[in-house]
């Protein structure tokens, strides 16, 4: 044997076993095999396993014509500084397309505190829009029309409140409630779960929610009460699996507090919308969505007796996941966002949210947020992907995989049942501990060079690309508080106490607290004098520090 | 300092930022690399984090922040720290940090700056280092 034959054996052997080592799973930890054949999914019938779009289960979508008849809404979460800034940045984005907007808000307004709250210090406008009372809201909506627009509001703990503005902005406009359409996200199960920006326990919690369901089911119909999010749940770290089962499990846990309040189902269960993170790999998330949809159909129609199609058809917002974004080399990110966007759309996304390349480095530049606008609308005008429904159906990979998250699923839901159902579980850090495992596996994982990123752990180069970033400079809490103290003087100071004494004696009882709250939005109460008096009644949430 | 005594640190979320997957990973990381970990938990006020350094006496503070307060909250717990003289104790602040808000963070005496991608080795590396007892 010459040298060169040998050296070449040995480097095939080697090969070779690399190649055996090298795994092949997908974040779920799910084992994916060489070849999908049709005896992987021998069980397969049409009809039950996914039926005609916009026909039960919904596997393949909830309507009919899916983007053929309108394509995704393409809706970027926007918001910074104050109210008139975000105001400009809302005008902005609709003069380059975008169909609906999404608000963001600081954390003083997320977890109900005043912006001049010793609580927060330096986060004025940061990480969203300042809003304190109503007066904010009428700025950031000045010039745009309620009736014509949805809006998307990610607020959870004070979403009550945050409604009532809205609904009052639009009466100020003229608009009246029922021709209302948005979102809130209202999604309080997630935050013990995931996010955090809780405030009272879980049972004030679902009362609030609950509260608007109801409000919104009988005054302001065309609303989505609650955005059901496993978006928040996968960027804390969980896997997609995770993601879909916690998220779906929330979703149970809201429709029977619903029925417990005497709702019927077909009352309100299409006023429920979901919120999914479209991760990286590409058929796993398609996997999910479609999953998802079935999952939500067959529970719905067998065990809440749902009667209404629309009540069993499962509709989602996406975004790509921030968590994804990478640091290193960010321009990167721009083409990650788009696999991402490409799998929310073959999974069948009611909108979307594409993420800027620069997020993990500040909050979004204009020039990045055109380009994850841009990567949409050449997604949607030039790939053809939008041209047929569904178009993975039928795969053999895609319909196992699909049939295997949702077994994956189940066996969550059982555990969680096990556990006493979704608040038991929380207040046991089920989910918590959960996540957390997962996301420590996974950054092992990529310690290991087991799973690869690029320009972070494989091909990194050695120059530092920074782009130029936002900031938010430290005159906006300046200005915010300014704007705060000039509305508590012009206001009838005397009103607000007495709207805000009837609001807390009502939440002694059992009363619906929207119209309570929508009074003492109206006479310009604060969000954090609201949730000040709430707390009175309800209380606040601990959680366990567990890592 | 004593050879076979742990690194105690404390990982710790300032403000109201609820991004904690980074700091669980850290803080898991450094355990199982050897260290004591004392993680707070989430929206610990400057106050907060330095009665619980004064209660623990932890070698070094890793404060996490994604939200961009750290200009203000930083430098605000250095400030404490100087009132109570603790002047011995690593301080580093990990998270999204732009570029030319190091310098004024630096100012303060605060380091490290590690951002989203970080691998856990080269935090534990730069804790061993950087120790100041």
């Amino acid at each position: 044997m010459t040298e060169i034959e040998e050296t070449s054996q040995k480097e095939e052997t080697k090969e070779k076993a690399k190649h055996k080592s090298r795994s092949f799973r997908n974040l779920s930890d799910i084992e994916i095999k060489r070849l999908y054949k049709p005896q992987d999914i021998s069980e397969f019938k049409y009809e039950q396993a996914l039926g005609e779009p916009g026909k039960y289960p919904y596997t393949r979508g909830p309507y009919n014509n899916m983007y053929r008849g309108r394509l995704w809404t393409m809706r970027q979460f926007a918001g910074f500084g104050t109210a008139a800034q975000t105001n400009e940045r809302f005008k902005f984005l609709i003069e380059h397309g975008q169909t609906g907007l999404s608000v963001a808000f600081h954390l003083p307004t997320i977890y109900g505190y005043e912006s001049c709250d010793e609580r927060s210090l330096g986060e004025v406008g940061k990480e969203g829009v300042a809003i304190d009372t109503l007066a904010d809201m009428e700025t950031l909506f000045d010039g745009i029309d309620l009736s014509k627009i949805s809006t998307s509001m990610t607020i959870n703990a004070p979403a009550t409140i945050l409604l009532a503005m809205y609904i009052v902005v639009a009466e100020k406009q003229g608009v009246s409630p029922e021709k209302l359409r948005g979102t809130i996200q209202n999604d309080i199960l997630k935050e013990y779960i995931a996010q955090k920006s809780w405030i009272f326990p879980p049972e004030p919690s679902m009362r609030l929610i609950v509260d608007t369901i109801e409000y919104c089911t009988h005054h302001v119909p065309q609303w989505y009460t609650i955005s059901i999010s496993g978006y928040h749940i996968r960027e804390a770290g969980s896997t997609a699996v995770q993601e879909l089962a916690f998220t779906l499990a929330d979703g149970f846990a809201y429709v029977e507090a619903a029925m417990e309040r005497g709702l019927h189902v077909d009352e309100f269960a299409h006023r429920l919308s979901f919120f999914f993170n479209a991760h990286n790999n590409f058929f796993e998330e398609i996997a999910k969505y479609r999953a998802a949809r079935r999952i939500w159909a067959k529970r719905m129609k067998n065990k809440y007796g749902a009667k209404k199609p629309e009540s069993m058809r499962l509709r989602f917002h996406t975004q790509t996941a921030g968590v994804s974004l990478t640091a290193q080399e960010p321009e990167n990110n721009i083409v990650r966002v788009a696999y991402q966007g490409l799998a929310a759309v073959l999974g069948g996304t009611q909108s979307l949210h594409t993420n800027s390349y620069d997020e993990a480095l500040c909050l979004p530049t204009e020039k990045a947020v055109r380009i994850a606008l841009r990567t949409q609308q050449i997604m949607a005008h030039e790939t053809g992907v939008a041209d047929t429904v569904d178009p993975l159906a039928g795969s053999y990979y895609v319909e196992w995989l699909t049939d295997k998250m949702e077994e994956e699923a189940n066996n969550y839901f059982d555990q969680i049942e096990e556990l006493g159902g979704v608040i038991p579980a929380i207040k046991k850090n089920f989910f918590q501990k959960e996540i957390a495992n997962a996301s420590y596996k996974y950054q092992r994982e990529v310690e290991r060079k087991e799973r690869i990123i690029v320009g972070v752990n494989k091909y990194k180069s050695k120059e530092d690309s920074t782009p130029d970033i936002l900031k938010i400079e430290d005159e906006v809490a300046l200005k915010q508080l300014q704007l705060l103290s000039g509305v508590k003087k012009k206001r009838d100071n005397a009103a607000v106490k007495d709207t805000l004494g009837e609001l807390k004696e009502a939440a002694q009882g059992t009363e619906n607290l929207m119209p309570y709250i929508i009074n003492a939005v109206r006479d310009y109460a604060s969000i954090g004098e609201i949730i000040g008096t709430l707390k009175e009644v309800f209380g606040i949430y601990r959680e366990d520090s567990i890592f | 300092m004593e050879t076979n005594r742990k690194i105690k640190v404390l990982v710790t979320k300032p403000g109201l930022d609820g991004h904690d997957r980074g700091a669980k990973v850290v803080a898991r990381g450094l355990r199982d690399a050897g260290f004591e970990v004392i993680y707070t938990g989430l929206h610990q006020t400057p106050k907060d984090i330095v009665n619980t350094i004064v209660q623990e006496d932890p070698d070094a503070v890793l404060l996490s922040i994604l939200s961009g307060a750290h200009n203000a909250l930083c430098p605000k717990i250095m400030e404490l720290l100087k009132e109570h003289n603790i002047d011995d104790v690593l301080v580093a602040v990990g998270g999204i940090i732009p570029e030319e808000d190091k310098e004024y963070l630096k100012s303060f005496g605060l380091s490290g700056f590690y951002g989203p991608g970080t691998e856990i080795k080269t935090i534990v590396d730069f804790v061993k280092n950087n120790l100041k007892r």
